[in-house]
Order: C-alpha cells, then structure tokens, then sequence
C-alpha cells in the first residue's frame, strides 16, 4: 500500500510498544507473520473497514454503502473501529488515531493474537498463494512452507481487472453483473480447497446395452430361478443407473460458482468478474468459519499480555474497561469474543486438572467432579492445538459442555408471533447446542447444490436446497434465481421445500412460477 | 486525503436516488413524510437495496443467547425486527438512508420536471444570524465555557503552587471565568411568502384535508430549495376569513357559507401590511372544493384577483378538491376569467395519487 505507507507509519513510541509486545507474545509461544501497523484517521479507518480491511478493492457502490453505514454509526457514537488487521504475510493491521495508548496497546496485543491465528489454524491454509498467485494445495504443502499469502496483491490485481472491464463494457454493466455475482457468493463448497480432486470420469460415448446377468439353470427351471418380474426390476435398476450416469453433473456440485464459470455460456469478460467474486468468496471463507475461535483466541491473549506484562498499574482500570465493552452480552445477543474466550479458559482449566478422558466422562458423582485436580498442567499446550485444528463447528461441537453453558447462562430465543418478539426459548443443554452448531454449519448459509444442468431435457439449471427444518427467504430467493438465469441464460430452477412441502421455484427471464413436487424431493430431482 | 471511496459512496448515493425517483409518488401521497421529518433530514426506507442472498427466514430460524431471564421472557432490544442475528453479520434489514429535505425536493423537481424558479431580484435584502465562535473573558453565566474556565483555573493553580496532586481540587475565581462569544454574520436572501388559504365549510372532509396537508408540504419543500427562509402564512375560510397557525388549519371544520372573497381579501391585507411587493416573492395558494355562496361574491373574487392580488404576487394558485358534496363550481368560474393569464393556475385533484401531477401543474411553470 504506498500511498499510505508515508503518512500512516505509527509513531516512534508506538513502535517502541509493538516491538515490547512482540517480545512478550513470543515469550508466550505465539507464532505470527510479521505484522505492519499503521495509523489511521477515523474517516480513513471507515474507508478502509468498508473495503474489507484492503486499501485496494475493485469498485462497487456496496463499499459505498459500508462506508456509509460505519460512518453514521461512528457519527452518530453507535460504533467505532478499535482495530482491524488482515490475513496477508506480512499483516497488516490499522490503530485508530486519536486512541489512548492503553487502547493502542490493547488493540496491538489483539491483533498477535489473531495473526498467530491466521498462520496457524488449518482453515486458513486454504488462503495460501503460489508465486503466481493461485490457491495452493493446502494439504499438499510442506508443513514447513513459509505460506505466501500476498493477498493485498491479489485484491488490487483484481481490482485493476474489473476496472480493464469496466473501461471496455461500462461502469453499469459491470457494476450489474457484480451485483449478480455478488447475489450468488455464498454458493460456493467451504471444503473445496480440502478436498482431493477426482478427475470427473468421461462418460462413455453410447450407453451400453442392458444385459441383466442370469443366474445359470436348466430351461424347465428358468422362471423359478430367475423370474421374470426379478429380472425385469434389474433391468429397471440398471437403466436408472445408466441415466444417472448420463446426467450432468453426474454428482451433485456444491461450488455453483465454479460450476457457473465452467459451464454457463459466459463471454469473457463476464468470466473474469465472476471468477474474481469467487476467488474474493474463498477468501472470506476461513474467516467465517472461524468467527468465534479466533476472535476468543485474540481476546484471550491480549487480556493475558495486557493484565500480566503489558499495562502498568494506572492503566489496568482503563483497560478493564474497555475489555468489558467488548466482551459485554448487551441485549442478551451472545457474543463471539466473550463465548470464544471463554471457552479456551474453560479448556485450559479442564486439561490443567485431568478434567477429560473416559474416567472424567464416567464420573456420576458431581462433588467429585468439583473438586477434581490431577494436577495434569496440559492447558496451555492444549489451547494451543485446539487453535491449530478446529473451527467452530468442531470447537463448539468437541468442547461445549453442558456446565460450560450453564456458566454462561446460554439460551435459545425464538421468534413469538403471539407476542410479536423474541423470547426466551430454551436453557436446556442439548437445544443450545444444536442450535449453536446449525448457525456454524455452512457459516450459516443455506446448501445448495447444482443436481442437474439439463433438467428436464430442456436445458434448464436445476439446483436443489438440501432443506435441514428451515425454509429459505422468499423474496431473496426470488432475486438469486433471477441472478442464476442472468449467468445460465436460460430458465433456472430451484428445489426446496416451503412448510414441509416440497416445491420446485422456477424463473424463466420474465416471471416466477412455483409448483408442488411429489412426496420425497430427491425423486423429484432425479425425474 | 482524496478517499477512493468518494467514486463508491457517490454510486451508492446514486442508485439510492434512483430508488428514491422510483418510489417518488408513493412517497409523495403516502403523507408519512411529513411524520418522518425531523429537522432537515428524513430517513427514507429503502427496501432491496441490499443484495440479496439465498438465507434462511430469520424468524423460523432464532438464535443462541446468552444472560438471565427464563423461558417466555422477552429478549429485549429490536422488537418487531427481525435484526442482527447473534454471531454472524448477516440480519434481515431495510435499508433507512437519510436524505435532506433539500435533496427530496431537488428529486421530486427533476421528476417532475419543474423548472428552476427565478426569484425576484432582491438579493439586497440582508439577514443577520448570531454564530457563536469565539471566546471573552466577560459575559452572562449562561454562555460560560466550562472547560476553558477550569482550563484556566488549572493554569493559575499550578502556577502558583497551590495545586496539590493528593487533593485536586480547582475553584475558578473571576478571572478565570472564560465566556463564549458571538458574531453576527449576514447573508442576502431572497424572501419568499407562501399563502395557504383553504376552505373549511363542512364538506372538506379529513380526506380533502390530508390532500391539502401533503400537497402544501411538498409546495413548501420546493419552494424551500428555490428560496431561502420561506415564510408560510394560513388562512382558513367559510363565511369569513382568520388567520390561523399550521396546526389549526388543517384540524378546523367548521361550517356555514363559503365565502371565499373574505379570504381573498385578508389575503389581500397581510400582503398590505407585511410583504411589500417589490421585496418578497409571493405564491398564494387556495384550496377548496369550489363551492362558493353566490355567484356574486365569484365576481367579487375576480374583482379582488384582478386589482389587489395578481399585480403583486409570482402566480396566485387554485386547488380544487374533489369532494362529494361540492359542485366544483368555481375552478371553471376562474378558467372562464382567466383563461389568458398564466399569473393564475389552477388544478383538479381528484384524490391522493393525483397529487403528484397537481404540484406539477402548479410549479411546472416557474413563475
């Protein structure tokens, strides 16, 4: 970022900090990228925020409306940006001017903090670049690789592609098909960048005839051994196979997007716009997955550094503080920062005392439980591997316990339409985990997946929601479908289920229809 | 710094205008803008400008809480919308922009194609406003800089070696005092006078009100943009004429005759008395639902339009109402008279999405 690296440099007293804090999250173990602070006024640190953190994105009026949205909501003293840092080597992260120093060294010990995260958690390999700036292999990769992750780079690379773009085709162009991109960025396969990739199989030119093998017997003893109706339902079963063999994809696909760019019928220029939204969408994608871990991770370490080595006596009221506003549950919404935190103490105290394993889950008596200690000091090095291989469906899934989220006072809440709010659901153990583990899943975001691009022999995309108790939105499922046809070019349908029934949306270019599908939405999907 | 994202901001400002253009007259005979106002903005909801994305229906799916309180309590916080779901950034939400009352007006102007309106040439005329900006060492307590003032004690206290780190107490005395002071900064205007006059014999019902009410708001907003500091005048009429606040003139009723020459002449006086022609632009505007008593006091009107009001005013307007008791008598009674004189403008409306093209017919033509 050159225009900025001049006059955003913090001050030499701040270096003197970061250089301290450096030292201190070494002596803890942390492993980071080197990290690049700079100094930013308000109205630059809103700019920035609406960019995602990068100083050079392609240009879209969304940035525009983040930036508007942060800027009122710090205008207006809802909100303000302590600190923000991204996922490259070396990271980059902002301090806000104006800040107290103890609030500069709380935001620099917060931002170790996640940086050690970024290098080290698994999910963030998959952002991982080669030299020529493509994904790389993240299981593939030596573990020692120094990962190159020029991502600042990559961004302003991306920018300057859709700008070539909109010199050619028009800003409204443009800006309208990345609006549609954009509608569709969440359909992309979290796993992808993990998953070893199986050449898909050419299908064979002429589907062979069917032959069902019979079993060998004397003619007078044929109908008993190999009855007709047997026979007949085999061939039944073969010839369904054989379809599906010829159906395209012959597997669901989950990356739409990559399905999209490799089959719609796309001139160049839209491939490039939406190839970069993809690329931007796996980006985003590690940070998603591990909203709570990481944001605990980096809480947990800056109030360790700031309360044992960082702060001296006169600022350690200041800084608790402020801790409290970030860590507060205000209006009884849960928060990331203070459940993730919370969380790795409750690890580090269980492996501390010996309180896992089989004799610990067997255990029936509480009193021995309270006071179970073996004394076992493994916490440290636990939350450190636990940083390493979970993301917060597994961390949630592996480590909350039922006294966790009684300590915690966790809840679900549900929508009341007899009162009109939301209430109160549930306190019990079971409910509050489930319903943690479906928001994680997917980041939240529905699944779909493309189940057939010749549906109904008429070339029409038929995508399907794999519907887990929750309907979609209807109205933006309507503008998504619009999007999908504006790429496919031509009608596009979408399998889901609305209260319990299934039911198959579909736009054409001009209007929405929806019909009824027969009980069983995968029959209706292979028909 | 030059921000980059200036370019994004102003595309996003844009396509909220769009929106904004696209939605104009829903807006406009909605009648909720004028409840949303509040001081020059008004926030404007503006559905969809989000992009959408296949997610689930916020309320069938819930969420994960964490705090006191048992099973039934309320939650709190955002009721009635569905907001910000714990732990993920997504939330369902309509977009609110704000957007001056200026910038509306500008909207509404190029939508309707009205044109620019040119004022009188009275921009001699000067007006004066008090901007506080500085800082004396006398004044009246009320205008007393707190922090300057103890600022200042401070200073002295240290100085002086009287403060005491272990007991930092400050007691300003009179020098200390810091004061905050003013300038008087003047600006030439263009001053304008609106002057609504509405009919309010039984048959303006509250629907015929409404329309008048949204109507002149909208008048008053362009008007607004074309001049600054207008001044808005109301009269209300039936048999005879009082001038009355806003308020009182779209919540009277009152009965009896209509005699709409008693307006036309208080009209005539306020004018006489406060607004000199060769100063103020004037725009009188008359609602009713043209009814009058007689033919008589119809000519009086005429009388009264041709000698006292149009020589002073930039164009004197006629509404008319539809109601269902009136004949509507007297808007072809001024077309007769008039037909020649675009100083006089006069326009039907039927009901509230009529609205529109009646600001249309009564600015569209710039006097």
């Amino acid at each position: 970022m050159p225009q900025f690296a001049i006059k955003t440099g913090i001050p030499r007293y701040l270096r003197k900090e970061q250089r301290r804090i450096e030292k201190i999250a070494e002596g803890y173990g942390l492993d980071f990228f080197p990290v690049v602070f700079e100094m930013l006024t308000y109205d630059q640190m809103n700019e920035v925020a609406a960019y995602g953190g990068f100083p050079n994105r392609y240009p879209h009026w969304r940035f525009g409306m983040d930036y508007e949205r942060l800027a009122k909501s710090y205008e207006y003293g809802l909100s303000k940006i302590y600190e923000m840092v991204i996922n490259n080597n070396p990271s980059f992260a902002y301090l806000l001017e104006g800040n107290s120093f103890t609030d500069q060294k709380l935001v620099m010990c917060h931002v170790y903090g996640h940086v050690d995260f970024f290098k080290n958690n698994f999910t963030f390999r998959a952002t991982d670049l080669d030299s020529s700036g493509r994904v790389v292999d993240p299981i593939a990769r030596d573990p020692d690789y120094e990962p190159n992750r020029k991502w600042i780079d990559k961004m302003a690379n991306h920018g300057s592609a859709i700008r070539r773009a909109i010199d050619r085709h028009g800003i409204d162009r443009v800006e309208e098909l990345i609006d549609q991109c954009l509608s569709l960025e969440n359909l992309i396969d979290p796993w992808s960048p993990f998953v070893v990739r199986e050449r898909e199989h050419q299908a064979s030119e002429e589907p062979e005839a069917i032959e069902v093998p019979r079993l060998r017997a004397k003619e007078y003893m044929e109908d008993f051994i190999n009855p007709e109706d047997y026979i007949e339902g085999q061939r039944k079963k073969l010839l369904e196979e054989q379809k599906k063999q010829r159906q395209f994809p012959p597997e669901p696909r989950r990356d739409v997007l990559r399905f999209l760019l490799e089959h719609a019928p796309l001139e160049k220029w839209e491939r490039t716009v939406l190839a970069v939204i993809r690329e931007e969408a796996y980006y985003f994608v590690p940070q998603m997955q591990t909203k709570i871990m990481n944001e605990g991770w980096a809480s947990y370490w800056h109030s360790r550094m700031m309360t044992e080595q960082v702060c001296d006596w006169s600022e350690i009221i200041e800084y608790a503080d402020n801790n409290a506003g970030v860590m507060s549950t205000a209006g009884n919404r849960f928060n990331p920062y203070k459940l993730g935190v919370e969380l790795y103490r409750h690890i580090e105290e269980r492996w501390n005392k010996g309180q896992f394993g089989r004799e610990w889950d067997e255990c029936n008596d509480l009193d021995q439980k309270k006071n179970w200690d073996l004394r076992l000091g493994l916490g440290r090095e636990k939350v450190f591997e636990v940083r390493k291989l979970y993301n917060d469906v597994t961390f949630i899934d592996e480590f909350l316990t039922p006294e966790f989220a009684l300590e915690q006072k966790l809840f679900t809440f549900d929508w009341s339409n007899r009162n009109d709010r939301w209430e109160i659901a549930s306190r019990e153990f079971k409910q509050i985990k489930e319903r943690l583990l479906f928001q994680l899943t997917n980041a939240g975001n529905p699944e779909i997946v493309v189940v057939d691009a010749n549906f109904e022999n008429r070339g029409e995309l038929l995508l399907r929601h794999e519907h887990r108790g929750i309907d979609l939105r209807d109205d933006y499922a309507k503008e998504c479908l619009k999007a999908l046809v504006r790429l496919w070019k031509r009608p596009v349908c979408l399998l889901t289920k609305s209260e319990n029934k299934g039911v198959i949306l579909r736009f054409d270019g001009n209007e929405h229809t929806s019909r009824q599908t027969e009980e069983g939405s995968s029959a209706a999907a292979t028909a | 710094m030059s921000l980059k994202i200036d370019q994004d901001h102003s595309r996003f400002r844009n396509i909220v205008r769009g929106r904004i253009r696209k939605n104009l007259r829903d807006y406009i005979s909605s009648g909720e803008m004028i409840g949303r106002k509040g001081k020059d903005l008004v926030s404007i909801p503006i559905p969809h400008i989000d992009i959408p994305r296949f997610t689930f229906g916020q309320k069938q799916q819930g969420g994960v809480g964490q705090g006191d309180g048992k099973p039934g309590d309320s939650m709190g916080g955002e009721e009635g919308d569905g907001k910000g779901q714990a732990g993920s950034d997504a939330g369902e939400h309509v977009l609110e922009v704000d957007v001056t009352l200026d910038e509306l007006a500008e909207i509404l102007g190029e939508e309707l194609e009205l044109p620019q309106i040119q004022p009188k040439g009275k921009s001699v005329v000067v007006s004066a406003k008090d901007r506080y900006t500085g800082i004396r060492r006398v004044g009246p307590e009320s205008l007393k800089h707190f922090k300057r003032t103890y600022r200042e004690a401070l200073k002295r206290s240290i100085s002086t070696g009287v403060y005491d780190p272990g007991n930092p107490l400050i007691v300003p005395q009179k020098d200390d005092k810091r004061f905050r002071s003013w300038k008087t900064d003047t600006e030439p205007v263009a001053n304008c006078v609106i002057l609504y006059m509405m009919d309010v014999s039984g048959s303006m019902g509250d629907e015929q009100k409404e329309i008048v009410r949204i109507e002149s708001f909208w008048i008053d907003a362009w008007l607004q943009k074309q001049y600054r500091g207008v001044e808005s005048r109301y009269i209300i009429h039936d048999a005879v004429a009082r001038e009355v606040d806003r308020d009182t003139f779209f919540h009277t009723r009152e009965s009896g005759g209509t005699m709409i020459s008693s307006a036309y002449k208080l009209c005539s006086q306020i004018i006489d008395d406060h607004y000199p022609s060769e100063e103020w632009n004037i725009y009188p505007f008359h609602f009713s639902d043209g009814d009058n008593w007689s033919m008589d006091d119809t000519l009086n009107c005429v009388q009264l339009l041709k000698q006292k009001l149009l020589p002073r005013v930039n164009m004197f307007a006629y509404g008319q109402v539809e109601s269902p008791y009136g004949s509507g008598q007297f808007i072809k009674d001024l077309r007769e008279h008039f037909a020649s004189d675009d100083r006089v403008v006069t326009s039907e409306i039927r009901d509230k999405d009529a609205i529109v093209g009646s600001i249309k017919e009564f600015l569209g033509k710039g006097n």
